[in-house]
């Protein structure tokens, strides 16, 4: 009974940083102004500055959901604490394919970078997975495998934004995870994505309990493994692919959010999935919002702050395990 | 797969002993011999070709004016930079696999790469400042960086593993204030970063030989003393401390000269990649030797990083492709394989 | 007074202390084993009698000095350990590795000395590895290498060696025979040993002076056969038994007492019922 209402304050919470992403920036609104760019919408320009703030902070609200439930089932899919779509490559993997896209087909809009993003992500997804030795896979082997293929695509990044100035000029702004270009098409493009891979990732809910207590454990308990490890995949690939293609890389939400959920529930995927899903959009708001602040009139993009915010807390982690748990 | 191991053992009547591995030692010699030849020829390549026997002729002092301007002033150093930085970059991927114990703990997956191209992208980006000032940023973001990085995986003693995840937790940081860095700059600058990041040898002159071989001199003594209790170290700390090795002071030291080892090369090359990671696997795969192989590391690591010249000039024309981005697509391919292998191996 | 002692040493990781003011001598040319529950701190101490881990209170003393304070290969030269887990590096024949047990009396100018071949070739007999000298240590099963890392610590030439559980994943026959080796290595070669066993038949059979250790605090020590009584197995490890004598060597053996009357006389087809 807590738990509920523990997400009901959760979701409270939520509201009220959503609104603080709606009032404040670089030219701080009122709460009346606010309200009234809301819902008596009269072409003032307080309520195009709401209109703007709006997309902005629903783009958030959805690729942060997607980013922490992603974040959750790649750890509990991986038994791995430190699983992140940042580390385990999938964000370099999207990157170089929307470079590809920039400079070899000449694509410039959202709509055709997003299926480029998600092949990209998915390919690298399933390759850190296999590199990693999807079996025996360890923390510390996950990350290398990421890492590296990062290393490698890194290198294909560089040399082709070398050569291409346009691929140059629009890589640096898209590669460090910003929500400052969201527009309402762009979220309607993500959303539908976003919708079947949270379905499907809690839906996983029950089959990633088992999967916790190891292969052996969770075939007795008589969960699938192909198939969820398969359906799991998909489901933190499409997240992440939609999140990466709308926003840029943003690095951490999925490592920082499961862990902070589970540090006051169980360990139940029942749980962490749901309180993942509703606070890791507190997260990249605040994240967000705190960008906005510290940087003003221009402002920091949300990607950097997550990284300066997760990075420790990463290594935080890191430090409290025993070197036999790596 | 069964090789028997060759040693020599050479012994004086005063007690005095040294143990050779043949193997070890032909392939060191081979591949010096190579990554000499490829030198010779790699200054024979250019807008303005010169046959071998001329340059051998020139560096001997026997060539004509214009060929003693371009030989001597211009390929001739470069081609000494693309020695040492290879060199460096092989010793320290050597030194950092060994000390971490695993195939993939090497600087560019750690952090240090990044940490110098933020050190390098604060002075193109925010100071505009020359090549010197660039170089001397880039060798303060590797050395902070790699501090950083001891200093926060440092917990009663370093453990391999953790250093490697917090490596990659601190790149991780790095690489979002490198990125911000970039979307600061103006175009021109931009590009220009964009190219430092890639690795290059291009432009690179006497200017950049004189600090390698300044340290070359102060941390091969270094390593050369702390090579045999390296092997040890292989064994895990345990054993190695049980066999008398002070095994957090060798560690300490071997990362100090492996940081600046990789330092001093990305200052003065960029980050090249993969030939940390690479050079020393090959070089393992040679000799056929268990123990860190420093030395054939170290020739891999020249050979490597001047092949890897010769054949982006040979291919796409004299600095038109950043070696950086050949070491990058070769190194890629090199690397998905060692995953394959050595995961099936059950190494990593 | 003996070569090896702790005196009131604190030990621990980070905050978590694992046994306070422990102070234990080691009978010189003993075969002494350390036996416990799980988490008695019987590794952690065989760590800070090794210098493995530096206690954060008290001394180990070696020959009367502190023995972090000593140089790192006198102590080498002088006390031997086999860790818990080793690592062989890849491609290493056995040969090779039993060799680098002499990295303690080698230096940079004397790397490999005739003597060091013959110490080297004589451990490997005495651990009956010889013929395997050229084979690669990954090939081997694991009693075979666990052998080789013997032989490797007797290269070290030490007259104290410390071995922490030494048997542990090891088959039974594997097993008896590490330890055969051990007491062989301790009654002919006259060195000082010291183990770590899980097995407290194994300690009873095998050790001249047992140290039983509870929470960080030794129970009791002796001689096997004064030592292990049925409280003492009740005070270590909780459980009812009976002690007799080992039929083979009429040392103490630990007969735990069945906890149901009833299933006394090995009645199969009943085992299967559980209790709820």
């Amino acid at each position: 009974m807590p738990r509920a209402a523990g997400l009901v304050v959760s979701g409270l919470v939520l509201v009220a940083v959503a609104v603080a992403s709606i009032a404040l920036g670089a030219r701080p609104l009122a709460l009346d102004q606010v309200w009234h760019g809301l819902f008596h919408d009269t072409g003032r320009y307080a309520d195009v500055v709401v209109g703007e703030r709006v997309s902005r902070t629903v783009l958030g609200m959805v690729a942060g959901l997607a980013l922490g439930l992603a974040g959750a089932v790649l750890q509990a899919l991986t038994r791995n604490p430190l699983a992140d779509p940042g580390i385990l490559g999938i964000n370099m993997g999207a990157s170089a394919a929307v470079v590809t896209a920039i400079s070899f087909f000449g694509v410039t809009s959202f709509s055709g970078y997003v299926w480029f993003a998600f092949i990209g992500s998915a390919a690298v997804g399933v390759l850190v997975h296999a590199l990693g030795g999807s079996r025996s896979a360890t923390p510390v082997r996950l990350a290398l495998a990421g890492t590296a293929v990062t290393a490698a695509l890194s290198g294909y990044l560089y040399a082709v934004m070398i050569g291409d100035d346009v691929a140059l000029n629009r890589m640096r702004f898209w590669q460090v995870g910003s929500l400052a270009s969201a527009r309402t098409d762009t979220i309607q493009q993500v959303l539908p994505f976003v919708v079947v891979g949270a379905l499907l990732a809690l839906g996983l809910a029950r089959p990633l309990n088992a999967m916790a207590m190891g292969d052996d454990t969770a075939r007795a308990l008589g969960a699938h493994l192909g198939r969820t490890r398969a359906l799991g995949m998909a489901a933190a690939t499409v997240l992440c692919g939609a999140a990466t293609a709308a926003c840029g890389p943003i690095v951490f939400i999925g490592l920082m959010v499961p862990h902070i959920v589970r540090s006051f529930t169980s360990p139940d995927m029942r749980w962490i999935l749901p309180y993942a899903a509703v606070l890791s959009p507190v997260l990249l708001l605040g994240a967000d919002v705190v960008g906005r602040l510290v940087a003003r009139p221009a402002e920091l993009q949300v990607g950097i702050v997550t990284a300066v915010i997760g990075a420790p807390v990463f290594i935080f982690l890191v430090r409290r395990r025993r070197p036999a748990q790596l | 797969m069964k090789t028997t191991q060759v040693t020599k053992t050479l012994r004086t009547p005063g007690g005095l002993s040294v143990r050779l591995d043949i193997r070890s030692a032909v392939v060191v010699a081979v591949l010096l011999v190579a990554a000499l030849a490829t030198s010779v020829v790699l200054i024979g390549t250019g807008d303005f070709e010169i046959p071998a026997v001329d340059v051998l002729r020139t560096l001997a002092g026997h060539g004509n004016a214009g060929q003693e301007f371009i030989v001597n002033e211009l390929r001739l150093p470069r081609a000494l930079v693309g020695l040492l930085v290879g060199g460096a970059l092989g010793l320290s991927g050597a030194l950092f696999q060994a000390v971490s114990r695993n195939p993939l703990g090497s600087p560019d997956v750690l952090g240090l790469g990044q940490g110098s191209t933020a050190g390098a992208l604060v002075m193109i980006v925010i100071f505009g400042g020359s090549a010197t000032q660039v170089a001397l940023g880039a060798l303060v973001g590797g050395t902070v960086t790699g501090v950083a990085i001891y200093l926060l995986a440092w917990k009663r003693g370093v453990h391999g593993y953790r250093l490697v995840l917090v490596g990659i937790g601190v790149a991780a940081f790095v690489t979002a204030v490198n990125g911000y860095l970039l979307t600061k700059a103006d175009f021109v600058d931009a590009a220009r970063a964009t190219v430092w990041m890639t690795g290059s040898l291009g432009g690179r002159g006497w200017d950049q030989v004189w600090p390698l071989l300044l340290l070359f001199a102060v941390v091969v003594p270094v390593v050369g003393a702390c090579a045999r209790p390296l092997r040890m170290l292989e064994m895990g700390d345990d054993a190695a401390g049980g066999l008398g090795v002070r095994v957090e002071r060798v560690r300490m030291l071997l990362l100090v000269s492996s940081v600046g080892l990789t330092a001093a090369a990305t200052a003065a090359a960029g980050p090249v990649a993969f030939v940390a990671l690479t050079a020393p696997q090959i070089a393992r795969r040679l000799t056929k030797s268990p123990g860190p192989n420093l030395l054939a590391a170290t020739c891999m690591g020249a050979t490597l990083l001047l092949a890897a010249d010769l054949a982006s000039q040979r291919a796409f024309g004299a600095d038109q492709l950043p070696v950086g981005a050949v070491t990058g697509v070769v190194g890629g391919l090199y690397l998905l394989w060692l995953l394959v292998t050595e995961r099936k191996a059950g190494r990593i | 007074m003996n070569r090896l002692a702790a005196d009131d040493v604190t030990l621990g990781y980070d905050q978590r202390v694992i046994a306070e003011k422990l102070s234990v001598e080691i009978p010189d040319n003993s075969f002494t084993v350390i036996v416990g529950p799980n988490a008695c701190g019987k590794s952690t101490l065989l760590r800070a009698l090794s210098r493995m881990l530096k206690p954060t209170a008290g001394r180990v003393l070696l020959d009367g000095s502190v023995i972090q304070s000593m140089p790192a290969k006198k102590v080498a030269r002088t006390l031997g350990l086999l860790p818990q887990s080793s690592i062989a590096p890849d491609g290493i024949t056995v040969g090779d590795l039993v060799a680098r047990g002499r990295y303690p009396h080698q230096g940079l100018l004397r790397q490999w000395s005739s003597e060091d071949e013959r110490v080297v070739r004589e451990s490997m007999e005495s651990t009956g590895v010889a013929e395997l000298a050229d084979r690669y240590v990954d090939e081997l099963s694991g009693g075979q290498r666990q052998r080789v890392w013997i032989a490797m610590a007797l290269a070290q030439q030490t007259p104290l060696l410390l071995l922490d559980e030494p048997t542990t994943y090891l088959d039974i026959q594997h097993q008896i025979d590490v330890l055969d080796l051990c007491a062989e290595l301790h009654e002919e070669q006259g060195r000082t040993l010291v183990a770590v066993l899980h097995d407290l038949n194994h300690a009873a059979r095998y050790a001249t002076h047992l140290i039983a250790l509870r929470g960080g605090e030794v129970i009791a020590e002796g001689a096997p056969k004064d030592v292990v009584t049925a409280e003492l197995v009740d005070r270590l490890f909780g459980m009812a038994c009976q002690v007799i004598d080992d039929p083979e060597t009429g040392t103490p053996l630990v007969v735990p007492a069945a906890r149901r009357a009833g299933k006394r006389r090995g009645g199969a087809g009943q085992v299967t019922t559980a209790a709820s």
